[in-house]
């Protein structure tokens, strides 16, 4: 029987590499793929808990969690065809009309 | 519906009538309102409110609260008694001949509605001052007629020095005004209402008391009569505030013949003598009015004789007489203040239209520049003669009567001061009478000395000489029914020594009281007779140096250059308030409000609290650097934070 505590561990280590890539990548599509290991890593976290508690609406609130984002995947995709169709580039650090 | 009401109201509805209609509608119809008006206030007086008190009927009705605040209540109300009749009498008649010559005075001018919507407002506000039975009231009135003087002294507004002139009007006059003020707050403070009735019921009362002013323990009466006197300094010219008349001849001649001759400036002979119960309180301010009165008196007499400008000339004998007036009430001979108010309104306006008809006709106010009009003007000539008999206090004109009133009066009143005064007063009872005629031989004898510039230009000065003519009958009528108030005004207060009743102080005697006079017969035919000879040395004495040796007021101002220099600059008054008033008020103005208040201090607050954030927002906004990371690690340190602050503080 694998310990909760592993679980745990796994789903920190997924999501400080998700945030490390969001926050170290320029590029926009390892920054979405960030983005979704961080989602992931509450999905672990979320099943986990859910089966050590045995509690289903943990596993509920993780359908939810891919639901949106499948749908977050099709829009951010489709602003970085959008983006790429624009500028043509995908790296953020080029895209700073917002600046102050 | 009080019938006296018309008398301030109808110049009121005139005013209105001409300020909203005159420019497009009446243009020069302009008159009919302002003439209809004041003379029906005229009618009114004398048909109505002159018969009720000659039959010693006293009006005193409030008839509207004005301020209501606790104890302090303040109405419009009309107090009618002699004074005030007298001053309605003076009032209305002058005005009413002044708007008439002014229709021809004024005739084709730009302004010409405004003109009169002015004059009907000085009107109401004079008549408001006259009539009100409360100091508030007259306080309404004082400032208004000051208003209206700034307007019509600056009525000419495209010409700087007459804006100046007005400017310089309404400034002087904020000096007395402020203690005028001041001495109404003591009146309420002292007797806690400004109704004249009970104040001066009540005044016996304050006698001997003394209050704290300014760390000082004064004399309360002293202190109220002195405050109330400096308002009548500014408003009457008298030293030291007497600089602003003579400028004041700027404005349109009817202005300086109404407001600057006949009616406001007497405003201040009126207050007096209407405070007399809080003046015959203090031998100090009864002393003080006595000798400024005096002084002013000989003072602008002495600068008249040298001057060359005709309505500066009448302006300073305005002072002189003003003067006058103020040294009778300051011996208590109020009755014969306010006689030469009225005697003096009539021959001094005459005076100044009839200046005012000379220059329409030589369009020049100098003096040297005029001579030989006599035969040109002979009705201007004729009335111009009487009014200065009377100015000069030649026996039967009326001017004689209330001038010897005065100077009687001085001398009888038997004390030290009395008798300086009335040293002063013969000594400008023998200036008066020669700077008059100087101004007369000068203008209306000799020769034509103008048309210096004509002849330059190739036209001759006889060809310029011809086109004089005497002015219209518009303006020669009111001049003429003045010269019968100049001769005949004064019959109506005829001394028991000379067969009259003295009625006028009689008449005023119930609100005026009566001085006691000590003095034989045989002295009172001495100083009557001493003023009448000095009069004719005057009147002789110009006749010798301006028709026989006319080479001589040259070759004598030659020889004492000094005496002369200081005369004809005025003492150098106005020189001296440049220099110690207004010179460095400008120069605080400019190197202190200016350059410091207005460019540092406000200047620096309105500038430097935008700049300041400007400044600051400028460093905030580089926060927005628009890269995507930035905002991405701003938001996972704060989640950080955050969680860590909720977990440390678990």
């Amino acid at each position: 029987m694998v310990p909760l505590s592993w679980y745990m561990v796994l789903s920190m280590v997924v999501f400080a590499i998700g945030v490390f890539g969001f926050l170290s990548r320029k590029n926009v599509i390892i920054m979405f793929i960030s983005i979704e290991l961080m989602l992931n890593a509450v999905n672990i976290n979320l099943i986990s808990l859910s089966h050590y508690l045995q509690d289903m609406r943990g596993q509920i609130l993780a359908f939810f969690v891919i639901a949106v984002a499948a749908a977050e995947a099709v829009i951010g995709l489709a602003i970085i065809i959008a983006l790429f169709r624009n500028k043509a580039t995908v790296h953020v650090d080029e895209v700073k009309e917002m600046q102050g | 519906m009080k019938l006296y009401l018309l008398i301030p109201f109808l110049p009121l509805a005139a005013f209105v009538i001409n300020i909203l209609l005159g420019k497009e509608v009446l243009r020069d119809k302009a008159h009919w309102p302002s003439v209809l008006a004041v003379v029906g206030s005229f009618i009114v007086t004398i048909t109505s409110v002159l018969p009720q008190a000659m039959a010693g009927k006293v009006i005193n009705e409030d008839l509207y609260t004005w301020m209501l605040s606790g104890t302090f209540n303040v109405t419009v109300g009309f107090l009618i008694d002699p004074l005030t009749a007298v001053m309605l009498v003076v009032v209305t008649t002058c005005a009413s001949l002044i708007h008439i010559y002014s229709v021809g005075y004024m005739h084709g001018d730009k302004g010409y509605y405004r003109f009169f919507a002015y004059l009907s407002l000085f009107t109401f506000f004079m008549l408001m001052l006259v009539m009100g039975n409360n100091f508030m009231q007259l306080y309404f009135g004082w400032e208004g007629v000051g208003l209206c003087s700034y307007f019509l002294i600056g009525y000419y507004l495209n010409k700087k020095s007459a804006a100046d002139a007005g400017k310089k009007a309404f400034i002087v006059n904020r000096f007395g005004d402020f203690g005028f003020g001041i001495g109404v707050f003591m009146i309420f403070l002292t007797f806690g209402t400004l109704h004249y009735v009970p104040v001066f019921a009540n005044a016996a009362g304050i006698a001997g008391q003394t209050v704290n002013f300014l760390g000082w323990n004064v004399d309360l009466p002293t202190l109220i009569a002195l405050l109330l006197f400096c308002g009548a300094i500014g408003k009457s010219a008298q030293i030291p505030l007497h600089v602003w008349l003579p400028d004041a001849m700027e404005g349109p001649t009817p202005v300086s013949a109404l407001i600057h001759a006949a009616t406001m400036v007497t405003a201040g002979i009126f207050m007096v003598a209407r405070c007399n119960p809080i003046f015959n309180l203090s031998e100090v301010a009864m002393n003080t009015v006595a000798i400024v009165g005096a002084a002013t008196s000989l003072f602008a007499a002495t600068i008249a004789i040298t001057q060359n400008d005709i309505k500066r000339i009448i302006a300073y004998s305005t002072c002189s007489h003003l003067g006058l007036m103020f040294l009778a009430c300051g011996v208590g001979a109020y009755a014969a203040g306010i006689f030469h108010l009225y005697t003096h309104a009539f021959f001094k306006a005459l005076l100044f239209l009839a200046a005012g008809s000379v220059i329409h006709a030589v369009h020049t106010n100098d003096i040297q520049e005029m001579g030989g009009l006599k035969k040109y003007m002979p009705i201007t000539y004729a009335v111009f003669v009487i009014a200065a008999l009377s100015a000069a206090g030649i026996p039967g004109f009326s001017g004689f009567f209330s001038k010897d009133e005065i100077i009687w009066s001085a001398y009888a009143s038997h004390s030290s001061v009395g008798k300086l005064v009335w040293l002063m007063a013969t000594a400008v009872a023998f200036l008066t009478p020669f700077y008059t005629f100087r101004l007369i031989f000068l203008t209306f004898h000799g020769k034509y000395r103008g048309g210096h510039h004509e002849e330059s230009h190739g036209h001759g000065a006889h060809h310029k000489e011809h086109h004089f003519h005497e002015s219209p009958k518009i303006m020669t009528i009111p001049l003429i029914l003045l010269a019968v108030g100049a001769v005949a005004a004064g019959w109506v207060g005829i001394p028991p020594i000379l067969g009259g009743g003295a009625h006028f102080a009689k008449f005023l005697e119930p609100v005026l009281g009566h001085p006691e006079f000590h003095g034989t017969h045989a002295e009172e035919f001495g100083v009557m007779g001493l003023s009448t000879t000095i009069a004719l040395i005057g009147i002789a004495l110009a006749a010798f140096f301006y028709l026989k040796r006319t080479d001589l007021p040259k070759k004598l101002a030659e020889k004492f250059i000094g005496i002369y220099k200081i005369s004809y600059n005025k003492y150098y008054i106005d020189e001296l308030y440049d220099f110690t008033i207004v010179k460095p008020t400008m120069w605080i103005a400019d190197k202190v409000l200016v350059a410091i208040t207005d460019a540092k201090i406000i200047e620096g607050v309105v500038n430097g609290v935008p700049g300041a954030i400007g400044k600051f927002s400028e460093k905030l906004r580089k926060i927005q650097t628009g890269l995507a990371q930035h905002y991405g690690i701003f938001m996972a340190a704060g989640a950080f934070f955050t969680i860590a602050l909720v977990l440390l503080l678990q």
